[in-house]
């Protein structure tokens, strides 16, 4: 450990190397991050799905960018009505397919499910989702099977300074996340429908009475949160790898960040997630790769502590 | 008045719990080892979960060999002819089912002889329970060392052990090295293994291999199971220029070096990664792999053969022609068959179904088959037949190591994908 | 009188035809032995996490971190007792190990003992970390503790790290080491039922039931919440230690992610199986885990493939649509065949107010 430590101070450029690496990515966490503050601040549903709408998103890219053969006929059966070869596409045109595919499943998965848990109380809503993921994970590997799967952009690498490399993706996935996450929002500021979230996120007992319709605006902010996360999916399924079983550690990483930076707070959030980023490149280079998922989870721990600390301070306990 | 809460709770509770163990209890009775004229052979693999595509290819493996066998007049014993037959049962890709699973083969469904599951995690756990009960087991998928230095006298592997998967790509570096005015000791290893059973295994065999060299170990890291990124592993790698890297993680560290090595652009000389075949990196990643070093079980070029399946070249066509989807043929598959081929041969030259003549077969099994030879050491493990090492080159994987069975030159050095 | 003396004998009885049941059950069904033992481990994993979450409000994610640190704890002492650890689980393993009965035997206690006083004392330990955190915030700081013990005990060399541990095997017969093994976990989980079920009549069962409807007036009566709540998740952890011991001994082979602390297949199920049954009843978890149990197998051997799908449904299904659980419906459809008068509801296993 000591010895990666040296390593960084003796050549300071792979600093540069780890930080963009994790800024980079940390704007992916950003995103899905984003979704859960949102579905956590209006709702109050604490989605432990999240990271499987990530891994779904990018496997959709995934199934997009593959030559398949779609079969259209009765399952289960070789009754076949027609066949077409899909030719692969580059994954970066997922993204326009992706989010509105998320957020249908997200409308389905609302009405299906979430209706039912939002005024409940607050560990129905975590272990319903979590079911939900199971769900998800299962029949994710049930269509695609459990091997790991990539998209290729067909982008390349550029060179910096020598020793510090930088794949085009992902600057171009720091850009479209930046892009998506102003899209959100301006949409949140300026539309009617923004501006009713926002309303029912703050009393949606007022919001009701001035006539916004809540159940669809929870409706819609759960569908957005899909959306959202597909969108990461995509932009992950081209820069690491997926397998049905990896959400959960998309969740955790969701979940850190909003613990850390608190509900409604989107520069918060985005600061937070390029801080995990750049945190897991740091922790897995000086401890070992093994550690990476430790820091994460253990650093989830860590918050929580702190914010008691904080919270005790108001608090008074019989002891 | 609690109390008396409680005890009319208790029987609606009865009720319940009657109906809902009927229920667990209704289910099929025991089957015997030989039903009629069909052996059974029992084996608790992965069907479904994480490890299920190794899994489901071990399966067709163990079923190819089956068909193959009775096609051919099954197994005679005793001047009769038999049929075999396999129970699956699936462990759900989780050593917490395996020896359970173990004993309900051989406890429900009376199951005598084994054939391995998935996985060297799973074989560890299900092979003490075969030893307890006295089943002979070949197994064909768990190839740590640590399996046959308990002193198992039913456990039988067809399969090379873990230490020999990197063995020759160390022996190559150390070659190398002299070939070119350095001396073994100068090389430095980059070492990248998941955390699990086998890759750790793997690493064991590794290191010891470098301090028979004397090689310096300059990384040493362990990859987490749920392996999505391992840049943090390859910048280190580019900070301390190591002249051979290993990687051994299942299908998704090969997945995950291949690309990484290919974006970060990593110049090491020399690269061997485990399981390249399994993750299809070739068609997934093109020209960026080559001379990337991949060892393997086995292939389908080597000039093995017998008498069920012919050459090995063969056996890859009709594995081919028999299970739709597959452009290779994986090593998991292979050596499935051989381990039912392994099984058909211990019946017959014992000539009878007792289990220790049958175990005292399997011991003096001495055979040609496509998938190599097969002969067990004292502790079972399969010391008949190498690991081959292989090399991407444009594409094609071409047998470099050992030189017996070398079609093709290794190239070095390996050149940074794409420069 | 004469009523009650006829009801408690009745009680007598019906404990005792399940004593006989359970007692006969592997010799009838000896077959299924392995089900069955498994069948008592999750009725302990549910009771267990009843008490925690049914009984006191707190739904924890992470107590199968306990069952993990058991596993480990006697693990490493019965192996120390005799070898080298770091040798012993070195990835090789390259040394041969032999236990005598005697030597697996006093392990097997010994470890067990210190499991469960080792669970016991992480359970103190966490305690400072967890009691502070409220609602979802405790499930999700429980969650990660068991997630991150898992990370860590995987990236530890000197209990072997991702390559687990193999442990002694039982000495004497097959059957007879099935047997032992069922009878272990069957008396751990009665145990476990019937401490529980004496604890919940005492004062203390009224505190931490006081602490579930509303912890601030519990507090304002001057109930020592902190106490209490430190005192169920030990004991919670006490018998989870204990069955992790006795299961990892049974398992044979225990490793950190898949077996010990195994949050998918283990440490969420609990939860699911208390839910099921009727959180906050005495006998809900016990049915909970015998229906999640054989729902389990019969979808696992039935319809291969689809088993986990079926279970997160049933996640779904027991959470969202029907979180009374079965005791509880039962208890609203037929009230009087639970002894209940309408009065008297909330005094046990009524729904908290969420």
């Amino acid at each position: 450990m000591l010895n990666n430590i040296q390593l960084l101070i003796d050549f300071p450029v792979f600093n540069l190397q780890l930080l963009l690496d994790g800024l980079m990515i940390g704007a992916i966490f950003a995103l899905a991050a984003y979704g859960l503050a949102l579905v956590w601040g209006v709702m109050n549903v604490k989605n432990l799905a999240q990271g499987e709408f990530v891994i779904m998103g990018g496997y959709i890219a995934y199934y997009l960018s593959i030559d398949a053969v779609v079969r259209i006929g009765i399952p289960g059966t070789d009754i076949t009505f027609f066949e077409v070869m899909k030719p692969g596409v580059n994954p970066l045109w997922a993204l326009p397919v992706v989010i509105p595919i998320m957020f249908g499943f997200g409308w389905l998965m609302y009405f299906l499910i979430i209706r039912y848990v939002i005024d409940r109380d607050l560990f129905t809503s975590l272990l319903a989702t979590f079911g939900a993921a199971i769900v998800i994970q299962q029949v994710l590997n049930l269509i695609f099977g459990p091997d790991v799967q990539t998209a290729e952009s067909g982008l390349g690498t550029r060179i910096l300074f020598g020793s510090v490399t930088i794949q085009e993706i992902r600057v171009l996935s720091l850009i479209i996340a930046g892009i998506l996450a102003a899209l959100v929002v301006l949409f949140m500021k300026n539309s009617r429908m923004g501006q009713a979230i926002r309303a029912t996120a703050q009393d949606p007992r007022a919001a009701r009475v001035m006539g916004i319709d809540t159940d669809r605006v929870y409706a819609f902010t759960f569908s957005l949160n899909a959306a959202i996360c597909g969108a990461a999916g995509v932009l992950i399924s081209m820069i690491w790898v997926i397998q049905p079983f990896y959400g959960i550690a998309h969740s955790i990483r969701s979940f850190v960040i909003v613990v850390a930076a608190g509900l409604g707070n989107l520069p918060g959030v985005i600061v937070t997630a390029f801080g995990l980023g750049a945190l897991e490149q740091y922790g897995g280079f000086a401890l070992g790769a093994e550690f990476q998922q430790a820091v994460v989870v253990g650093l989830l721990i860590v918050v929580l502590v702190v914010r008691q600390i904080m919270q005790a301070r108001h608090r008074q306990v019989v002891r | 008045m609690a109390i008396s809460i409680g005890r009319y709770t208790r029987r609606g509770a009865l009720t319940i719990m009657g109906v809902a163990t009927a229920a667990l209890l209704a289910a099929p009775a025991a089957q015997a080892k030989v039903e009629g004229d069909t052996i059974i052979l029992g084996s608790a693999i992965s069907l479904t979960g994480k490890y299920s595509t190794n899994g489901i290819h071990a399966q067709n493996g163990y079923e190819l060999a089956v068909k193959r066998i009775n096609d051919m007049g099954g197994v005679k014993v005793g001047g009769k002819s038999y049929k075999l037959k396999v129970v699956y049962y699936d462990d759900e890709s989780t050593p917490a089912r395996g020896a359970q699973l173990a004993e309900r083969l051989i406890k429900q469904d009376g199951v005598q002889y084994m054939l391995g599951p998935y996985s060297s995690g799973m074989t560890k756990a299900i092979a003490p329970v075969t030893e307890k009960y006295q089943i002979p087991m070949v197994e064909a998928e768990g190839a740590s060392r640590s399996l046959f230095t308990q002193g198992y006298r039913y456990l039988f592997a067809v399969l090379s052990t873990s230490e020999q998967y990197l063995a020759s790509s160390i022996a190559l570096a150390a070659e190398i090295a002299e070939k070119n005015g350095k001396k073994p000791s100068d090389v430095k290893i980059a070492m990248a293994f998941e955390n699990d059973p086998f890759s750790q295994d793997v690493r064991a065999g590794v290191m010891d291999d470098a301090k028979k060299y004397n090689m310096q170990i300059i990384i040493d890291d362990k990859l987490p199971r749920d392996l999505s990124d391992m840049s943090t592993t390859l910048t280190k790698v580019r900070a301390v220029k190591p002249d051979l890297l290993v990687v051994s993680g299942h299908s998704k560290g090969a997945a995950t070096a291949a690309r990484q090595l290919a974006e970060m652009k990593i110049n090491v000389p020399m690269v061997a990664v485990t399981h390249c075949e399994a993750a299809k990196i070739v068609a997934k990643f093109g020209a960026t792999t080559n001379d990337i070093l991949c060892p393997t079980q086995w292939a389908e070029t080597l000039s093995y053969s017998d008498e069920y399946f012919g050459t090995a070249a063969e056996y890859d066509a009709l594995f081919k022609a028999t299970f739709d989807g597959y452009k290779n043929v994986p090593y998991q598959a292979a050596q499935a068959s051989a381990a039912v081929i392994v099984w058909k041969d211990a019946f017959e030259r014992a000539n009878s179904f007792d289990r220790d003549k049958v175990r005292d077969a399997l011991a003096a099994t001495d055979m040609m088959t496509f998938y190599g030879g097969i002969r067990f050491a004292p502790e079972g493990n399969n010391i008949a037949k190498p690991m081959v090492l292989r090399q991407i080159q444009n594409g094609t994987y071409n047998v470099v190591a050992p030189s017996k069975y070398a079609s093709h030159p290794v190239n070095w050095p390996r050149k940074a994908p794409g420069s | 009188m004469t009523l009650a003396m006829t009801k408690s004998q009745r009680t007598l009885g019906l404990y005792g035809l399940i004593a006989i049941a359970a007692v006969i059950a592997p010799f009838l069904f000896s077959a299924y032995i392995s089900q069955l033992t498994v069948l008592w481990v999750m009725v302990l994993f549910a009771i267990t996490w009843d008490a925690m979450g049914g009984q006191m409000g707190y739904n924890s994610l992470g107590n199968i971190f306990f069952f993990g640190a058991g596993m480990y704890i006697s693990a490493v002492v019965q192996i120390g007792l005799h070898y080298d650890v770091a040798e012993y689980t070195a990835a090789y393993g390259a040394i041969k190990v032999d236990f005598t009965p005697t030597q697996y035997y006093t392990g097997l206690v010994l470890g067990t003992i210190v499991a469960a006083v080792g669970s016991v004392l992480f359970a103190f330990l966490l305690s400072w970390v967890v009691f502070g955190l409220r609602g979802p915030y405790f499930a999700i700081g429980t969650l990660g503790i068991a997630l991150a013990a898992g990370e860590l005990v995987g990236a530890w060399e000197y209990v072997g790290a991702g390559s687990g541990i193999s442990l002694p095997v039982f000495p004497g017969e097959p059957e007879a080491g099935e047997r032992f093994f069922y009878f272990a976990f069957f008396v751990a989980a009665v145990l476990t039922f019937f401490f529980f079920r004496w604890l919940y009549q005492t004062r203390f069962g009224l505190a931490i039931n006081a602490i579930r409807d509303d912890e601030e007036k519990a507090e304002a009566m001057g109930i020592h919440t902190m106490r209490y709540k430190t005192i169920t998740w030990a004991l919670s952890a006490f018998f989870l230690g204990i069955c992790g011991s006795l299961f990892g001994n049974y398992n044979i082979f225990i490793e950190p992610l898949e077996v010990a602390f195994a949050t998918v297949v283990f440490g969420i199920p609990m939860v699911v199986m208390s839910l099921l049954g009727g959180k906050g009843t005495l006998w809900g978890p016990v049915i909970g885990a015998i229906l999640y149990h054989v729902i389990k197998e019969a979808t696992w051997k039935y319809f291969l493939g689809w088993q986990w799908v079926a279970l997160g449904l049933l996640i779904i299904i027991s959470v969202v649509f029907f979180q009374q659980g079965i005791m509880g419906w039962a208890q609203e459809k037929w009230p009087e065949l639970f002894g209940i008068e309408v009065e008297e509801a909330p005094a046990e296993g009524e729904e908290e107010a969420a």
